[in-house]
């Protein structure tokens, strides 16, 4: 380990993985500082995530894919289920991402990256306005550490960033706060990722089942802070599995925040980038963050590795153009599709699902079922219409 | 009897660290930065905390108490 780094990323999820490994490809100096003792662990996810999300940044490997996806069901309040195939642009995978994420974190290791766990990062290190390095915490000890740029992966508390003067904390209403249980003998097909909606099982988000192989699944929901106002997350789920899977063994509890809204207005500032959860890089439709994690992760990786390169401290901030060019933008407009689609009624989920169900099973794609959706909204069509071909 | 301090006066919230995940979502909407959160630790900075309720809000786990008669030192 050095005094001083060019780059220093704090966070080794997907996100801060790939910004040390695009990074570190142009041969800058990078470390990268996780806070638990693993990478990869724990693991606060659903898992899901597109073939082409993977295929991006790491060949497919049958170690960390537990589930193949070729089918939605989305399960209507009444039970309707709406049953789609994907076409082979959107087949997707349930990932194990205790092995997933530290694979990720083995690329950057490979294009020169260093990384050390248990080093907890409490402040920052300012040459007048600019980042200059952190400040962290390790085994017991506080120390120091120098950089020309700080890339902040620190996921949903997005503490780093504020510490730099960015506005990062997140309004309690967009954040979908979430709890999971990795489950066996739970009887779902391999192929198919489900989604319930309704009052009942998840107002304002959704409930999922993703199925992990072996008639495991990963099965949560996510609740705005607004809905939990009333009601936790965690009492939603203690009843779906208690109508549900009530004797289901179950392998993993855990909880975790996804921030549902758009990217934050500023991702970068001088001396330091946001990227992923800190950055909100969230598809907040879906509640995806894996690969638009690992998208803004690469990018800014790229930019602060040519800034340092080119001696141009003020290149970086061209990361925010960048990533809205690539997603930013597109993440606005899911934004307001979810407004158009979470606020529905329980009775308008029935009716559009029964509308769907009319669609012939082979001429069911994403963008029709959400044109169906939004059938009486015709300002979010042309939303839909960006996005989807429909 | 003494109490924990907040910002505005007496603290009145408390996490409970026992039934706690450490997940972090009341880190993300803690508008004054009043939580800190290691890898299995998590306590208030009391003199940043304005009892908000935000926090309290967005656990997933029930974990974060209200206690209108403030938190005992």
């Amino acid at each position: 380990m050095k005094n001083e780094y060019d780059i220093i990323v704090v966070g080794a999820g997907p996100a801060g993985s790939m910004a040390a490994r695009f990074a570190a490809e142009q041969g800058v100096s990078v470390i990268m500082l996780e806070k638990d003792r693993d990478v990869g662990y724990p693991v606060r996810c659903g898992e899901a995530i597109s073939r082409a999300g993977v295929e991006e940044f790491i060949e497919p490997d049958e170690r960390w894919i537990k589930a193949h996806i070729t089918k939605f069901c989305l399960v209507a309040p009444d039970e309707t289920e709406v049953t789609l195939q994907f076409d082979a642009r959107q087949e997707g995978y349930v990932l194990e991402r205790r092995i997933f994420d530290y694979e990720l974190a083995k690329t950057a290791a490979k294009a020169g990256a260093q990384i050390l766990t248990r080093a907890y990062v409490n402040g920052l290190l300012f040459d007048g306005d600019k980042v200059c390095g952190v400040k962290y915490e390790h085994q017991g000890e506080q120390k120091e550490l120098k950089a020309k740029i700080v890339i902040a992966a620190d996921g949903v508390e997005s503490r780093v960033g504020r510490w730099a003067g960015l506005k990062t904390h997140i309004d309690f209403r967009d954040m979908e706060s979430c709890t999971q249980i990795t489950a066996a003998n739970i009887p779902v097909n391999d192929d198919t990722l489900y989604f319930y909606f309704g009052k009942d099982v998840a107002p304002e988000g959704y409930f999922w089942v993703f199925p992990k192989g072996d008639n495991t699944a990963n099965i949560g929901l996510g609740v705005s802070g607004a809905t939990g106002k009333k009601k936790s997350a965690k009492a939603f789920l203690d009843e779906f599995m208690a109508k549900h899977y009530p004797d289901a063994p179950i392998l993993t509890y855990i909880a975790g925040g996804v921030p549902s809204s758009v990217t934050l207005d500023k991702i970068s500032a001088p001396g330091i980038a946001l990227v992923g959860d800190a950055a909100r890089q969230v598809n907040p439709l879906s509640g995806g963050g894996i690969a638009s994690g690992m998208i803004g992760g690469s990018i800014a990786g790229k930019i602060a590795a040519e800034a340092i390169k080119t001696n141009k401290p003020g290149h970086l901030l061209t990361y925010d153009k960048a990533w809205n060019k690539r997603l930013g933008k597109r993440h606005a407009v899911f934004n307001r599709i979810k407004e158009g689609i979470f606020n529905f009624s329980d009775e308008k989920f029935n009716k559009i699902a029964r509308s769907i169900n009319k669609i012939p099973y082979e001429k069911r794609t994403l963008g029709k079922v959400f044109t169906t959706a939004l059938i009486n909204q015709p300002s979010l069509l042309v939303d839909v219409a960006k996005v989807f071909v429909v | 009897m003494e109490y924990r301090q907040a910002k505005t006066g007496r603290l009145m919230i408390d996490i409970l660290p026992d039934k706690c995940d450490f997940c972090g979502c009341c880190v993300g909407v803690c508008p004054e930065d009043a939580i800190e959160l290691k890898e299995a630790e998590i306590f208030i900075i009391d003199k940043r905390c304005t009892n908000c309720s935000k926090c309290i809000w967005s656990c997933p786990v029930e974990v974060i108490v209200f206690n209108k008669e403030g938190v005992l030192r």
